[in-house]
């Protein structure tokens, strides 16, 4: 690439202060939230949808890789540059809600919105944006768009892709395309709107959206289900589901977790018991929120539970979900590396899994931390391990092997919300098999002649 | 130069995450990677770990943040990556020695005595009716907007030292119930002396005889910023010395920073069998002045101050010494006053020590942020006991003309006791 050249023209279009070109600033641009890394040849900030298109526009010109990034909190390396010479193009400053249409329950936004703040935006109008990543306050819209994240939630309001109603896409060529729009009901052509959802980056730059949204449940009741057994608990899920309860949420965390969080944060978790469910159910009527949470928990003390508490202040609830959300960093404490995976199953499939990732942790002898949106039958198993001892990252890739075999073999799949990336390339064929792949790289062809969006996710890059 | 590399422990564990950027004044305000504690972790590991250079760029990020430990609270992995980035600024001194910053934080600012012969401009600037006359003459509007906002940081400037006028020993009023240490902070002795002198009204009053050691030396804090630990810990021992000739059983201090500084003398010396036990001693007695009354039986106050007051939770205080809670009772003690809760109350002000400085432009936006929820609150007073962010604080509202008078929690309390007309 003629570096001088193309880094003078993203100059002419994003200001000297929206291209970065250190070595220092390239180094920050180099990872995500995994171990992976690669280093651009520079960073752009795009600050509106013509610019980015100005920007694509280079790339083509220079057949130079472009890299989507939003807040770098992804977990499947999607947003580190494989190929040399990759520019990033950084999203953080495309962050204005455009429109909130009350009256049509829908937000307009730019795709370096933080997802938190968008939430705290629409709820000031009584509407709510269901979809909550753990990310939630360190990744953007754009993201979480581009990896259809999910999150507890998801359990019972769907994850991101079904709040996404339309978007605003640069194209490889840099023509801008406008898909879907404010109508609900929409069956006029394909549904592009879903193709680009969880594209990764790979079929064009996302750099808005039009969101759906509810109306903000008044009411919402959380409960710590604590109980000896995993197998148990893991059981209780089904159990709860099959009484026609649907919680917001019901989350899985194991011993090691819930270990993990107290050391992190003290909130006095009992760390004796084997394995906790917090379970969130919400509505519009306090009755109703109570009733489903008491019927709910008592399913949980019928599938073994030892003790069920419902949280009585929104101090304590509160408390509850910033451990959750803080159990996948924590287990940073237990070890200089972590292989956070996202295997998804059908949800009667979770007893039989779960006890085959103990297998596998015991087998190999590393630790396998199991937590996760069980409700949706997604699990995060973590592997936990040092790079540096010989030998233990092969180790942890024949783990992750076996822990992918495992999770299809139960007819289940590779990412619930994650994504592909880089990380979970290799077992890409072996889900989806050879036709599926064969349907996606043709449509990547056609979106992306050049391959100069995201190369080397997803598929292996064929330069 | 004593001073060691950061350990491997202080940044290996960081699982890059991202948690951080969500707390950071600085990543708000750039948005880019480099200006995150994120980025700053990965940039001090890659540079100790010598896959990248030391260079004056990567040191400079280091600068870049503002220190308000807000990265630091939040980490699930126990990573304090404002903690590093001081460590990183003192590698940077081991390789390209600030001379100006040795003069200033080392020497100058060590002993009390130079400090306020340096000062004696400001002094001469107030008390000889040149202020006034700039003011009034519009004069300050010629300056440049940074040497303006600089200008009108300064607070009305005591005619003298806080440290001259003070006697050694305060009696308690009314029977001694208590035998504290006072510790003058620099920026409470020369800039805010009569905030120091209200804390000690209020001391008295309520049964304290308060000794103030004059020979005491600066907490450490400047010398902190730029990574010197070897000349922290100097002033430290000091200190130590000092404060263990009074025989005290607390030692209170109306800063701050000063108290967060004084309380981590125990880990400045952790593994020297000569002063960890004397420095862990010291540092126990310390409290803030808010949380040292919240300990003990207050006198009520008769008097009433009719107010909407509003707090800030300077970051030495509430990241730096847990301490939030106390100010906001101390504060609700007093009839009259209505206290209104600042949205972001404990986000930085941007003051951050030198940086209002040197990080210029990037200060003055977390300070407009902070400046518009006080605006939202409505209130006519800004309480914040840190002269670092009393002095950034009155710097926005003055450029601003906002009407709201910025003050020391214990002010008002001293003002709710009757003041100096109590005596």
């Amino acid at each position: 690439m003629q570096s001088k050249k193309v880094v003078d023209a993203l100059i002419r279009i994003a200001g000297r202060d929206g291209v970065l070109v250190t070595p220092e600033d390239l180094a920050a641009y180099s990872y995500d939230g995994t171990f992976a890394e690669g280093t651009p040849a520079a960073v752009v900030l795009p600050r509106s949808t013509e610019q980015t298109a100005g920007i694509v526009k280079i790339a083509a010109e220079h057949r130079v890789p472009l890299i989507a990034r939003g807040m770098g909190s992804g977990l499947a390396a999607g947003s580190i540059p494989v190929r040399a010479g990759g520019i990033v193009v950084s999203f953080t400053r495309m962050n204005r809600i455009v429109e909130i249409d009350a009256a049509n329950s829908t937000v307009r936004v730019e795709a370096g919105v933080v997802t938190a703040d968008l939430q705290a935006e629409v709820e000031k109008r009584g509407l709510f944006y269901p979809p909550d990543p753990s990310s939630i306050r360190h990744s953007t819209i754009g993201g979480n768009i581009a990896c259809n994240a999910g999150g507890p939630r998801c359990l019972k309001y769907g994850v991101t892709g079904n709040y996404v109603l339309g978007l605003e896409v640069v194209l490889a060529d840099g023509r801008i395309l406008q898909t879907g729009g404010k109508p609900i009901k929409d069956v006029t052509g394909y549904n592009l709107t879903a193709l680009f959802t969880s594209s990764e980056g790979t079929l064009g730059l996302i750099t808005g959206a039009l969101l759906r949204l509810v109306a903000r449940p008044r009411w919402a009741k959380t409960a710590l289900c604590e109980f000896d057994s995993l197998h148990d608990a893991s059981r209780a899920v089904n159990a709860v589901l099959a009484e026609g309860i649907v919680p917001a949420s019901l989350e899985l965390m194991d011993r090691t977790a819930i270990g993990c969080i107290e050391e992190a944060m003290h909130l006095g978790l009992n760390t004796d018991v084997e394995a906790s469910l917090i379970l969130e159910t919400d509505g519009a009527d306090e009755q109703t929120v109570m009733r489903e949470a008491e019927a709910a928990g008592r399913v949980c003390l019928e599938s073994g539970a030892r003790s069920v508490k419902v949280a009585r202040t929104e101090e304590e609830r509160a408390g509850l979900w910033r451990a959750r959300r803080s159990i996948s960093p924590s287990l940073a404490r237990k070890a200089p590396n972590k292989l956070g995976e996202d295997i998804t199953v059908p949800r009667g499939a979770i007893p039989e899994v779960v006890r085959e990732l103990r297998e596998i942790s015991a087998r190999h002898g590393l630790p396998i931390v199991i937590f996760g949106h069980a409700g949706d039958g997604n699990l995060h198993p973590n592997i936990l391990f040092d790079k540096r001892k010989v030998g233990e990252w092969e180790k942890v890739q024949r783990m992750v092997g076996e822990v992918f075999a495992a999770a299809l073999a139960a007819g289940g799949t590779l990412s619930g919300e994650h994504g592909v990336g880089v990380l979970k390339r290799p077992y890409f064929e072996r889900a989806l098999g050879p036709v599926s792949v064969e349907v996606q790289r043709r449509i990547k062809q056609a979106l992306d002649p050049l391959n100069i969006l995201n190369p080397g996710k997803m598929f292996e890059d064929k330069e | 130069m004593e001073e060691a590399k950061p350990k491997e422990s202080e940044y290996l564990h960081c699982i890059r995450c991202g948690l951080c950027l969500a707390a950071c004044p600085t990543y708000r305000e750039y948005r880019t990677e480099t200006a995150s504690p994120r980025g700053r972790v990965a940039l001090a590991r890659k540079g100790l770990e010598g896959e990248l250079e030391l260079s004056p760029n990567l040191l400079e990020q280091m600068y870049g943040c503002f220190g308000c430990m807000a990265c630091d609270d939040l980490c699930p992995v126990g990573i304090r990556p404002a903690e590093l980035a001081l460590s990183m600024r003192g590698v940077g001194e081991g390789i390209r020695p600030s001379r100006w910053k040795k003069w200033l934080f080392g020497g100058l600012l060590t002993h009390a005595g130079r400090l306020e012969l340096a000062t004696l401009p400001l002094r001469l600037y107030e008390g000889l009716g040149v202020r006034r006359l700039v003011y009034l003459l519009g004069l300050n509007r010629l300056l440049p907007a940074q040497i303006r906002d600089l200008e009108a940081m300064l607070p009305r400037i005591p005619k003298r030292p806080l440290r001259r006028v003070l006697p050694e020993v305060t009696p308690a009023r009314s029977g001694e119930r208590h035998r504290v240490g006072f510790f003058l902070g620099c920026a409470q002795s020369l800039l805010f002396a009569d905030q120091s002198a209200a804390t000690l009204r209020v001391l008295a009053r309520n049964g304290c005889t308060v000794i103030t050691p004059k020979e005491a030396a600066c907490c450490g804090m400047p010398a902190r910023g730029y990574g010197r630990m070897d000349l922290v810990r100097e002033q430290a021992r000091r200190n130590i010395e000092v404060f263990e000739r009074c025989g005290v059983e607390r030692i209170v201090t109306d800063c701050a920073t000063c108290g967060s500084t004084l309380k981590e003398y125990g880990a400045f010396f952790a593994g020297d069998s000569g002063w960890e036990a004397r420095a862990r001693a010291f540092a126990e007695k310390v409290r803030d002045i808010s949380e040292f009354l919240m300990e003990i039986p207050l006198v009520k106050p008769a008097g009433r101050v009719e107010a909407v007051v509003t707090y800030h939770d300077p970051c030495h205080l509430r990241r730096g010494q847990r301490v939030w809670r106390q100010p906001r009772s101390l504060l609700g003690l007093i009839d009259g006053l209505e206290l209104v809760e600042l949205p972001e109350a404990d986000w930085c002000c941007g003051s951050a020590g030198s940086q209002l400085i040197t990080h210029y432009a990037l200060s003055r936006k977390v300070l407009d942020r902070k400046l518009d929820n006080v605006a939202g609150t409505g209130a006519r007073m800004l309480a914040s006991g840190c002269p670092g962010c009393q002095m950034q604080l009155n710097t926005g509202l003055r450029r601003r003309g906002m009407p709201v008078r910025v003050v020391h929690p214990v002010t008002l309390l001293d003002e709710a006791y009757g003041g100096e007309d109590a005596e």
